[in-house]
């Protein structure tokens, strides 16, 4: 269970060291995007080098790989012998490359004597967009992070921060996620310095359904964090319903505040709390 | 010997015992100076030079509210060279990288000893390096004025840059084309030099409001440019950025609130490191949020305290050094932005110092040790590379003093088992707040209860010291050579630590 997601380039050493430090729920190790063709083996080197040695770890490793046409994305997979890694983020996710990788994690598991690895799947494309449903319901996949940017170029169209653009591709991947039960995690927000957009921004994905959001800098996570997290009202609310809920055992239904309160509302309460607690909130 | 931190102290020396220690001492006072003739106006540095018979070993200050823009010292320091004069001393209140002039007269002999409360740049280095024929002493803010009143720092001639200065002597910095705001580091040097000279590029008939007093002014010298306002500011006014230090900054200011110091007719001061600036907006924002007027903030003052001023969320504004322009600007506008001495600031014998008034300080370090001793003076390979300035005068005075600074610097663990220098006494330290945690000195048992439930991450220093070290591992211990450059002065004029030559690669 995330609110958010931090990406941390690979090759950037001050970063990967205070990875523990920051505010975020887990840390996606990038040797992806963020790492120049250039710097791959380095970064790939000292990520290895961080997870088999560093004392401090953030409590959730997310690795995004290279791409499975890439040459890059067999020896990205090689980290897992660090038996450090949570969750393998998969880019230009689709039907087709998550067949592979799952292959090609069946093996490593075996090879590495690792438990079940679990994935992350970018969705970025068009393509992927329209195939995520099949995406959501493969048995490795635990979350589906959407990528506005690189989906945007396939669209050939720009970014706005209200996000019209792509509020079809967001509510599809809410609705695949919320039916496989899943987490939907929302893309980054590349304006770094302009807080009032960031805001803008994670409310229109959470209202959307969205359970999470990742992160390009640091300074973007009280943010996220704070628009993710259940409220002190929320809270509030949901340990009231609880509580009625123990008092009334039997009854299907009972009154709070004038509203009725049945089955779905004390779901909602008891996931409102079970975040809280995820989230020490409580 | 060693003194009262532990650390070797030479016979001859007066060592260091305890912070407080001055308050068994009487304070003492040389007489100020008195003009004798009229204040006369000077073409040149050198007709000073002749007509004060400034000779080989002589004591020259200045002050460094210019900072990096100040072209006087650069003046002054070229006739010492033309004119060969030797074994020269000089007082300068800060030494800043653009002060070259002054490399070549210590590696020649020109200049043997000096006397300052902050150096970095290439004098630095090359005192660093051991080519001080004599002694650097570094003092604090408030130890150079009481150095100086006392005459254990005898001035021969200061030469003082100042803004604007009119017919009868007396000058201010708070406006004219190189304006830098309050003078406060002159005052001493004004009131208790055996000759005063004034170095201006602007002169005008009469001045209403002025902070240098031209009854202790015995010459003016009208040059082209004193130095470039621009100068003045430095690197380390803007706010941080990075997400490590706005962390420590955001939890700094979680730690105050929580302490309740952020109440009505509180007193700040912070140090102008790019966290302590972000500090300072984490309490502007609480101070909004709960709506409250603090009454005064002190120190070289930024454009975040000027708007703080300006929102009225101080009542006033006590000002040693504009460290912006900003600063500058309201200085001269605003009658609330008030100009104090270095004295008024932080000298141990002034009777209500402002550094004594303090309800809390924020304050860096370069290094820390597991008993709170602050080193700002040296870095760990042992090159100079700051100084006390105020620091170890508002750690004493302030009720509580605060440390921030990354657990970790470039790898380098910020604390150790004993600093290489000690600037700052750990008996002044209350607090250090990290990235990774928050050590809380033992002796504070106040504060250690106060914030037992406080959900902190609270570690003892060693704890916090040993997490760094599983992090980086345990560094080398560089050390130093045993040569004695210099003396670390605490405020009262004791000994708090020597300086030593820093090692050279092939000797570690």
């Amino acid at each position: 269970m995330f609110r958010s997601l931090l990406f941390i380039p690979g090759n950037n050493p001050s970063m990967i060291q205070n990875a523990d430090v920051f505010l975020a729920d887990g840390i996606i190790f990038d040797l992806e995007d963020s790492v120049d063709i250039k710097e791959k083996d380095n970064a790939r080197n000292l990520i290895r080098n961080y997870l088999n040695e560093s004392a401090t770890k953030p409590s959730s490793i997310v690795l995004r790989v290279n791409p499975v046409d890439t040459d890059y994305f067999d020896k990205d997979l090689e980290l897992l012998k660090t038996s450090e890694i949570d969750y393998i983020l998969l880019p230009k996710a689709g039907v087709d490359s998550l067949g592979i990788l799952d292959e090609r994690l069946t093996e490593l598991e075996k090879e590495y004597k690792l438990a079940r690895v679990m994935v992350l799947a970018l969705v970025e494309s068009a393509k992927s967009i329209i195939e995520v449903f099949k995406i959501a319901k493969h048995n490795r996949v635990e979350g589906i992070l959407l990528g506005a940017e690189d989906l945007c170029n396939d669209l050939e169209i720009g970014r706005t921060n209200i996000g019209n653009e792509i509020l079809f591709a967001r509510s599809r991947v809410v609705y695949s996620c919320v039916s496989n039960n899943i987490i939907s995690i929302d893309t980054p927000n590349t304006t770094i310095d302009d807080e009032r957009a960031l805001r803008e921004d994670c409310l229109n994905a959470k209202n959307l359904g969205m359970k999470a959001k990742t992160a390009i800098h640091p300074n973007q996570l009280e943010i996220i964090n704070e628009i993710f997290s259940p409220s002190k009202e929320e809270i509030e609310w949901a340990k009231t319903v609880l509580r009625l809920r123990d008092e009334y055992v039997g009854k299907g239904a009972f009154s709070l505040n004038g509203k009725m309160i049945d089955k779905p509302l004390i779901t909602k309460a008891e996931k409102i709390l079970e975040k809280a607690k995820r989230f020490r909130m409580i | 010997m060693n003194n009262g931190v532990g650390r070797y102290i030479p016979d001859g020396m007066k060592p260091f015992t305890v912070s407080d220690a001055f308050k068994t001492t009487k304070r003492k006072l040389i007489s100020k100076k008195t003009r004798q003739v009229e204040t006369v106006f000077l073409d040149t540095i050198e007709a000073a030079f002749d007509r004060y018979n400034i000779t080989s070993g002589q004591c020259l200050s200045f002050h460094h509210h210019l900072r990096n823009g100040d072209k006087v010292v650069q003046m002054v320091t070229k006739v010492i060279g033309d004119r060969e004069l030797k074994s020269m001393h000089l007082a300068p209140s800060s030494i800043f990288p653009s002060y070259t002039n002054m490399v070549d007269l210590i590696k020649n002999g020109n200049v043997s000893d000096i006397h300052t409360n902050y150096i970095n740049g290439p004098v630095a280095d090359a005192v660093s390096e051991g080519y001080l024929d004599g002694k650097l002493i570094m003092n604090t803010h408030g130890g150079r004025a009481r150095a100086i009143e006392s005459g254990d720092l005898k001035i021969d001639v200061a030469f003082l840059a100042c803004p604007v200065v009119d017919r009868n002597g007396n000058g201010t910095g708070s406006f004219g084309k190189t304006a830098c705001g309050t003078l406060g580091y002159a005052i001493s040097d004004l009131e208790y030099a055996k000759h005063v000279i004034l170095v201006t590029d602007t002169i005008v008939d009469q001045l209403e409001d002025y902070q240098f007093d031209g009854k202790y002014v015995d010459a003016v010298i009208v040059v082209d440019s004193i130095g470039e306002s621009e100068g003045i500011i430095s690197g380390t006014t803007q706010l941080t950025k990075d997400p490590i230090g706005l962390k420590i900054a955001k939890d700094c200011s979680v730690l105050i609130n929580r302490l309740g110091l952020i109440k009505e007719n509180f007193t700040m001061q912070t140090g102008a490191g790019k966290t302590s600036l972000a500090v300072v907006k984490y309490v502007r924002d609480l101070m909004n949020i709960k709506g409250i007027k603090g009454s005064f903030a002190s120190g070289g003052i930024t454009k975040s305290y000027v708007e703080m001023l300006d929102e009225g969320l101080f009542e006033a504004l006590y000002d040693v050094q504009c460290f912006d322009l900003d600063a500058v600007e309201s200085y001269h506008n605003n009658k609330k932005h008030i100009a104090m001495s270095a004295s008024e600031y932080g000298n141990p014998y002034e009777k209500n110092p402002i550094c004594d008034k303090l309800d809390f300080v924020i304050l860096g370090a370069t290094e820390i040790d597991l008993d709170f001793n602050v080193n700002v003076t040296t870095d760990s390979l042992g090159r100079l590379i700051g100084g006390s300035g105020g620091h170890a005068d508002i750690a004493y005075g302030a009720k509580i003093t605060i440390i921030i600074s990354p657990l970790i610097k470039s790898r380098i663990p910020i604390i150790k088992e004993r600093v290489l220098t000690v600037t700052t006494p750990g008996s002044d330290v209350d607090i250090l707040i990290t990235e990774r945690g928050i050590a809380i000195n033992p002796k504070r048992i106040d504060l250690v209860e106060t914030l037992k439930d406080s959900g902190f991450p609270i570690f003892s220093i060693k704890e916090l010291f040993e997490m760094s070290h599983r992090i980086t591992g345990v560094p080398k211990s560089i050390g130093h050579d045993d040569k004695i450059i210099g003396y670390v002065e605490y405020r009262d004029g004791t000994i708090i630590d020597c300086l030593y030559q820093k090692r050279t690669v092939n000797s570690m």
